[in-house]
């Protein structure tokens, strides 16, 4: 059944080309790097692994819905990579079944960011954004990448972003939503002002384990808890980033959640606005409504799609954003959740709002060249 | 929008207008449970200077802590004077009933004993100086959250007294609420009929949000609605309203209009996860339809009342909002403007009245 669903799918080309925000390559084992990495750190993670807060050597606390770190059955290359090793495979199953105009890569395995040796995250990130400009962006010029940056200390990710950010294919740098302290907070300044710099947004991508257990009442039992309330650590990040100033502090940086849903933008935005107005003497710093920062600096990809009940109250949820330029599509390739462009949307979209979501914002946000053809 | 008399609305109901589920009554001072304290924790307080135990959840000077007028001339804290409560709220506002949370810092503390034996008093307290005295009040049951089972025993002891109607846990607790520690609560709460409370607050030592301690108090208030998604995802994931089919929730103080994109996400899971939690033999949603209520106040309200009635109806039922005024917390500043919006009379008379009605059965 699902070989035949796979077969149907490959046949059948998407007619629009679009933008996709959101794929996923994976670095299938330290191997790979050895070219990049130092003998000194392919010999420590040799020795001692690649130490996590978690227990686990290598396994994680929530099994994830399937294996290959939660992929599409049908993701699996021939070549006997996991899903996300394999350029070819990943042009022929999506770059090129799928009409993708840019694709951009979100590299989240290793996850530089959480190992807790700093000194092996930054080493780890240099190699893997090494690998990347290699492997991928030379081979296939439809891809973009977001540089990975051991994020838990600002210093070392400033640099990692100065070393590569003149490269045209990476127009981004990627960071999980599961950090140690709120990104608002001063000890991440510095990956901002490089970000910035460079004219490069930050992304926020679903993943990571973190520290902290993902609720305020500690470590959940479940993979289907961990995935659903991961939607609150976007919150709670977008909660920081606004009210301790960050877009009055760096008033050119734009914000990507990716992954991380957007229906509970709007109550969000309410929430903020609201509390704001009662308790504004005490972030000074803020000169207008947290929701206009939001609408300014923020963007959100689409997938995992939101699905309501009544599939018309996504335009309401679309119209309560206050704005058509924010959603950006995303099919979160290979993974099991992922997101087809011409049945995501469970409500057909005005044309024009479908062009914006499909190709224009994303085209506006990263400066991509070209124009978006009108919808076949 | 509260009008002046819902008997306008031709359903006339003659004993008031509207039932308050969410009132704060405050302890003028700890010495008021002295009283209430064996020799021995009182002697603790006093050999070892224990100022009080009030939480700092509204901060003494912040605007959003208490609204105008509703410090008492005797000089204690916003909620500690039952004859201003009267004038500013039960009879000003017309008030039928009133659900007092009162929210002293007993599950903070980290003896487990010493909280047992604050929770008493507090309880004792609230029926000496509140209950007793005013008929048109009921209280939740403060219990200490740190022990589940003496936490079930104080709810034995007091759960035919007919003032208590809750019992009442804080929306931050050291382990999810759904885990099996806390199942002795449900049991003998589902028992004696008795609804959760869930109410912003607690501190336990885990931080306010999955990535660490936020820099602002604004930052930590705002935060309390992802406390509560958090909690509710837990009580329907773990399976507590399949083991405990009778047992009802209150979400109290932590918003609503993230309950919609909540369900949809958390229905969307289950579809593709459900074989990891079996029983949750239905839609999220639906479970939390049954068994789950949220108080209004505050309501985050959009920029116009159109998307606030939209986003009540993707709630998909009528029975879920409860009124209350947060008193004497600082939301609004006008009466019309406690329920922001314009409802058809019918839900506006469930949200005043009637679903706090049938699930309080008062």
């Amino acid at each position: 059944m699902v070989e035949r669903v796979a077969q149907r799918e490959a046949r059948k080309k998407t007619k629009t080309s679009f933008i996709d925000c959101d794929i996923h390559n994976i670095v299938p084992s330290v191997d790979v790097l050895e070219p990049y990495l130092p003998a000194r750190w392919r010999k420590h993670v040799e020795t001692f692994g690649m130490r996590q807060h978690h227990g686990f050597a290598s396994g994680i606390p929530y099994p994830k819905a399937s294996p290959g770190g939660g992929s599409r059955v049908d993701a699996w290359p021939p070549s006997g990579l996991p899903p996300g090793a394999d350029l070819d495979f990943m042009r022929e199953q999506h770059l090129d079944v799928q009409n993708i105009e840019y694709g951009i890569l979100n590299c989240l395995y290793p996850k530089v960011g959480e190992l807790l040796n700093e000194e092996l995250g930054a080493a780890l990130a240099r190699a893997t954004n090494d690998w990347q400009i290699v492997e991928w962006l030379e081979k296939e010029p439809r891809l973009r990448a977001s540089i990975v940056v051991p994020y838990e200390n600002a210093e070392f990710s400033a640099a990692e972003i100065d070393r590569v950010a003149d490269h045209p294919a990476f127009v981004q740098v990627v960071l999980l939503p599961r950090t140690k302290e709120p990104l608002g907070k001063r000890r991440y300044w510095k990956i901002y002002e490089a970000a910035e710099r460079h004219g490069l947004p930050i992304g926020i991508h679903f993943a990571g384990l973190g520290g902290n257990p993902i609720t305020s009442s500690g470590w959940p039992s479940f993979y289907i808890e961990d995935h659903t309330v991961m939607a609150q650590a976007f919150q709670s990040q977008v909660i920081s980033l606004v009210y301790e100033g960050i877009f009055e502090r760096f008033p050119d940086l734009r914000v990507v959640l990716m992954e991380g849903g957007f229906a509970w933008l709007p109550s969000l935005m309410w929430r903020l606005d609201k509390h704001w107005k009662r308790l504004r003497e005490e972030v000074p710093f803020l000169k207008r409504p947290p929701s206009e920062y939001i609408r300014k600096h923020m963007w959100a990809t689409t997938q995992p799609m939101e699905e309501p009940t009544n599939p018309k109250h996504l335009l309401q949820v679309i119209e309560h954003l206050g704005s058509d330029d924010m959603l950006m599509f995303s099919t979160d390739y290979p993974h099991w959740d992922y997101d087809n462009p011409d049945r995501a949307f469970p409500v057909r979209l005005p044309d024009a709002l479908k062009r914006k979501i499909f190709s224009e914002n994303a085209r506006a946000l990263y400066r991509f060249e070209g124009e978006t053809r009108v919808s076949g | 929008m509260i009008r002046e008399s819902a008997s306008s609305t031709g359903q006339g109901h003659d004993k008031g207008v509207l039932i308050d589920c969410d009132v704060h009554n405050a302890l003028p001072s700890i010495e008021v449970l002295y009283p209430h304290l064996s020799d021995h924790w009182r002697d603790y307080i006093v050999e070892r200077g224990v100022g009080n135990l009030e939480p700092n959840y509204y901060p003494a000077g912040a605007p959003l802590s208490a609204r105008p007028g509703a410090v008492p001339p005797s000089g204690g804290p916003p909620g500690s004077d039952l004859d201003l409560l009267r004038g500013q709220l039960l009879d000003s506002w017309d008030v039928e009933y009133a659900i007092l949370n009162c929210l002293y810092g007993v599950q903070l503390v980290h003896n487990e004993d010493w909280a047992a034996a604050m929770a008493r008093a507090v309880n004792d307290w609230q029926v000496a100086e509140w209950l007793d005295k005013e008929p048109r009040l009921r209280a939740s049951i403060v219990v200490p959250t740190q022990n589940p089972e003496m936490a079930a025993e104080e709810i034995e002891r007091l759960g035919d007294h007919p003032g208590f109607v809750q019992a009442l846990l804080l929306v931050r607790t050291e382990m999810p609420l759904g885990k099996r520690h806390y199942w002795p609560i449900y049991e003998v709460a589902e028992r004696h009929n008795l609804v959760i409370g869930i109410h912003a607050g607690g501190s336990p030592g885990n931080p306010i949000t999955p990535v660490g301690w936020p820099s602002h108090y604004l930052e930590d208030y705002v935060s309390l609605a992802q406390a509560f998604q958090s909690q509710l995802v837990s009580l329907v994931s773990e399976g507590v309203f399949a083991k405990f089919p009778g047992l009802r929730a209150v979400l109290i103080e932590g918003g609503f209009t993230w309950l919609p994109s909540l369900m949809w996400r958390f229905d969307k899971n289950w579809k593709g996860l459900r074989g990891e939690v079996a029983w949750v033999d239905r839609l999220p949603s639906e479970i939390i339809h049954e068994h789950v209520r949220l108080t209004i106040q505050p309501v985050d309200e959009p920029p116009n009342q159109e998307y606030l009635l939209q986003t009540m109806e993707q709630i998909g039922s009528e029975e879920m909002l409860l009124f209350s005024t947060d008193y004497p917390h600082w939301h609004f500043d006008e009466r019309e403007d406690a329920l922001p919006v314009e409802l058809p009379p019918e839900l506006e008379r469930k949200i005043l009245v009637e679903n706090a009605r049938a699930l309080y059965g008062i």
